[in-house]
C-alpha cells in the first residue's frame, strides 16, 4: 500500500480533494459533505482503514476542520482526512458507524467545539455539564471567572 | 440446615435464579419511563472507580442493560492551557494527566519536539528515557494489580504491590526529585544525570522483583475465586477491539498486535531483546496475564540496559526558547495503558496552535459499555479493573 495508491483511488471519487504529503503522512483535504462517501470507501477492502486512532478539530478562526488519523492494521499504513467545515453551521456526516470509537471523540468534538455529527446515536456534551455555554476549544472562547489561557 | 447444603447444585441455582426474580419484582422503580428498570450511579465517588468517574448504569434485575460515563470531573482542559505554554512549559502539564505514565507522557511530548526540529538526543539520554519509561510501566502495573485484587475483595496483595513499587518510587525520587509527577524528560533529554547509585538501585530492585513475582501467581493469579470472577468475564474480541480503537494491554488481550514498541520502534526499542505479549482470550484474565507477563519483559529490558547506559551528555543542547517550523507534528509512545499520541499543529510560534492528547485510557473506556452489557453487576468491577482506567487521563 502506498500514498500514490491512496491518492489516485481518492482522486477517482473526488477530483476536488487536495493532498499535501509535506508531513509524516499523506493529508487529504476534503469538504465536510465528501466525507460520507470516502469514509465507507477507505474502511472497505482494499484499503482497510479500520483503526481510527485520533478524531479531533482544529479551530482556524474563519473555518474549521476536522481531523480524522486512520490507518490499517493489515497495510500499517496510515493517512490523515482532513474535512472543512463551517465555522457558523458546522456540521458533518457521523462516522460512529464504522469506527465505533468515533462515538465518543465525536461527542468530545461536539462538546468542546460544537460541531454536529448527523446522525449520531447520541449526541450529547460528554464532558462539560448540560448547561454550559460556548465551546471552550475554540479560538475566541474566553472564561474570565475560569481562566485557561494563561 | 443440612438439607440445604446437600442440594444438588442446578437446583441451588434454581434458587438463586428464582431470588433474582424476587428482586426484579420488588425493584419496579421508574425512572426515564423504563418500568421495572433499576437506574443506580456508580460514583463519581466510588472506590472501584479509582478516581471521579461517574456511570449511570441501566440494570434489569442484576443483569446490565446499558453503561453511561459521565466524564468531567477531573476535565482541567488541558489542551487549552498548552496552547498558551511554551514548548517547554507543556510537557510539565502532561505529567498531571495520566500520573502514573508520566515518564511516558512527557517523553512522547519531548520527542514531538524533537521530530519537529530535528533534535538529536545523545544515545545515554536514550538509554535513561527508556530505563524511567520500564521502571514506570512495572510501578504502573503494580499499582493496577494491587488495586485489581482489591476490587474483587482481596486487601492484602495490595501491601504487596506497593512493597515493590516503593522500592521504584525511590529510584524516581533519588534521580528526578519527585515520586509521581516527574517532569523529568525535557526536549533534547533528560533534565539531570542519574544519581551515581542509581545502578546499583536498579539491580537491587531487580532482585528484589523477580524473588517477589512468583509470590503474585501463588497470591492471586492461581486463586478459584479469582479466577472464576475474571475467566470469561468481559469478553472483547480482536474486531471490537479493533473498531473500538482500544491499545495496550486491553486490546492485545484480545490478540492485536499493537505494541507501538515494537511496530513503530522509538528511541533504543529496536536494540533491545523482548516480546510482545499476546493474549487471545479476550476476557478479564487475558487482560490480566498479559499486564503480569508484561512486567515480567519489562524487567528483561531494564536488564539489558542498566549496565549499559553509556557515558556522554544527557542532553542535547537546544535554544532557550524553542519555536517550531509551521506544520503537524504526531508522535505515539507505548505507555502503561496503551498508545498515547500527542498531535501539535504549528504555526510556527513558541506555542502550539493547537494540540491534542490521544488518550489511551478515552478509547478504552468507549468499549466499556459493549463489555459488560448483558452481564451481571459484579462483574463489572472486575471489567473495569482490567481496563486500568486512570480518570484524568480520560478527562484531560
Amino acid at each position: 500500500m502506498t500514498n500514490e495508491e491512496v491518492k489516485e483511488f481518492v482522486s477517482g471519487i473526488h477530483p476536488s480533494a487536495s493532498f499535501d504529503e509535506t508531513g509524516e503522512w499523506l493529508n487529504i483535504n476534503i469538504e465536510a459533505l465528501e466525507w460520507k462517501r470516502l469514509s465507507r470507501v477507505l474502511r472497505n477492502p482494499p484499503f482497510n482503514f479500520d483503526y481510527l486512532f485520533c478524531l479531533t478539530c482544529i479551530d482556524w478562526k474563519t473555518f474549521m476542520t476536522v481531523v480524522y488519523h486512520m490507518s490499517s492494521t493489515i497495510h500499517r499504513h496510515t493517512i490523515v482526512i482532513k474535512a472543512k467545515v463551517d465555522r457558523e453551521d458546522p456540521k458533518i456526516e457521523t462516522a460512529s458507524d464504522i469506527w465505533r470509537t468515533a462515538e465518543f471523540h465525536e461527542r468530545e468534538v461536539y462538546d468542546l467545539f460544537g460541531v454536529r455529527f448527523v446522525n449520531h446515536p447520541d449526541l450529547r456534551r460528554l464532558i462539560l455539564t448540560d448547561d454550559f455555554e460556548g465551546y471552550p476549544l475554540r479560538k475566541d472562547f474566553d472564561d474570565p471567572i475560569n481562566m485557561i489561557k494563561l | 440446615m443440612i438439607k440445604k447444603a446437600n442440594r444438588k447444585p442446578e437446583e441451588r441455582n434454581q434458587h438463586m435464579y428464582s431470588e433474582t426474580e424476587i428482586l426484579k419484582d420488588t425493584t419496579t422503580i421508574t425512572a426515564n419511563g423504563t418500568e421495572g428498570k433499576l437506574v443506580i450511579n456508580v460514583g463519581p465517588q466510588h472506590p472501584a472507580t479509582h478516581g471521579v468517574l461517574h456511570l449511570v448504569i441501566t440494570l434489569n434485575g442484576e443483569t446490565i442493560e446499558k453503561v453511561e460515563p459521565h466524564l468531567g470531573y477531573i476535565h482541567r482542559s488541558i489542551e487549552k492551557m498548552c496552547e498558551s505554554l511554551s514548548y517547554r512549559q507543556f510537557i510539565y502539564v502532561t505529567s498531571r494527566m495520566d500520573y502514573l505514565s508520566a515518564h511516558m507522557n512527557n517523553h512522547a511530548c519531548s520527542m514531538t519536539v524533537e521530530k519537529a526540529l530535528q533534535i538529536e538526543v545523545p544515545t545515554r539520554a536514550q538509554y535513561i528515557r527508556v530505563l524511567m519509561s520500564e521502571l514506570t510501566r512495572i510501578a504502573s502495573h503494580e499499582l493496577w494489580w494491587g488495586a485489581l485484587a482489591m476490587d474483587l475483595g482481596a486487601f492484602t496483595p495490595f501491601f504487596y504491590a506497593f512493597r515493590e513499587r516503593e522500592t521504584i518510587n525511590d529510584i524516581m525520587e533519588q534521580t528526578c526529585g519527585a515520586r509521581l509527577t516527574m517532569n523529568y524528560m525535557v526536549p533534547g533529554g533528560v533534565m539531570a544525570d542519574i544519581h551515581p547509585s542509581f545502578q546499583q538501585k536498579v539491580k537491587d530492585f531487580i532482585k528484589l522483583f523477580k524473588s517477589n513475582i512468583d509470590e503474585y501467581d501463588e497470591l492471586v493469579t492461581g486463586n478459584v475465586i479469582f479466577q472464576a470472577r475474571m475467566k470469561g468475564v468481559g469478553y472483547l474480541s480482536k474486531e471490537d477491539a479493533i473498531s473500538y480503537g482500544c491499545t495496550g494491554p486491553v486490546a492485545r488481550g484480545s490478540g492485536l498486535n499493537c505494541d507501538i514498541r515494537k511496530i513503530y520502534p522509538y528511541e533504543i526499542y529496536n536494540q533491545v531483546q523482548f516480546n510482545e505479549i499476546l493474549e487471545t482470550a479476550g476476557d478479564c484474565f487475558a487482560r490480566y496475564s498479559v499486564r503480569i507477563r508484561e512486567m515480567k519483559e519489562s524487567i528483561k529490558i531494564i536488564e539489558q540496559l542498566v549496565d549499559n547506559i553509556p557515558e556522554g551528555e544527557f542532553q542535547a543542547k537546544t535554544k532557550a526558547v524553542l519555536k517550531l517550523p509551521k506544520g503537524e507534528f504526531y508522535t505515539r509512545v507505548e505507555t502503561a495503558r496503551g498508545e498515547l499520541g500527542v498531535y501539535i499543529v504549528s504555526e510556527g510560534g513558541t506555542t502550539p496552535y493547537r494540540i491534542k492528547f490521544r488518550s489511551p485510557g478515552f478509547s478504552n473506556l468507549s468499549a466499556l459499555e459493549h463489555m459488560v452489557k448483558g452481564s451481571k453487576l459484579g462483574d463489572l468491577m472486575a471489567t473495569m479493573g482490567t481496563l486500568d482506567l486512570v480518570i484524568p487521563d480520560i478527562d484531560r
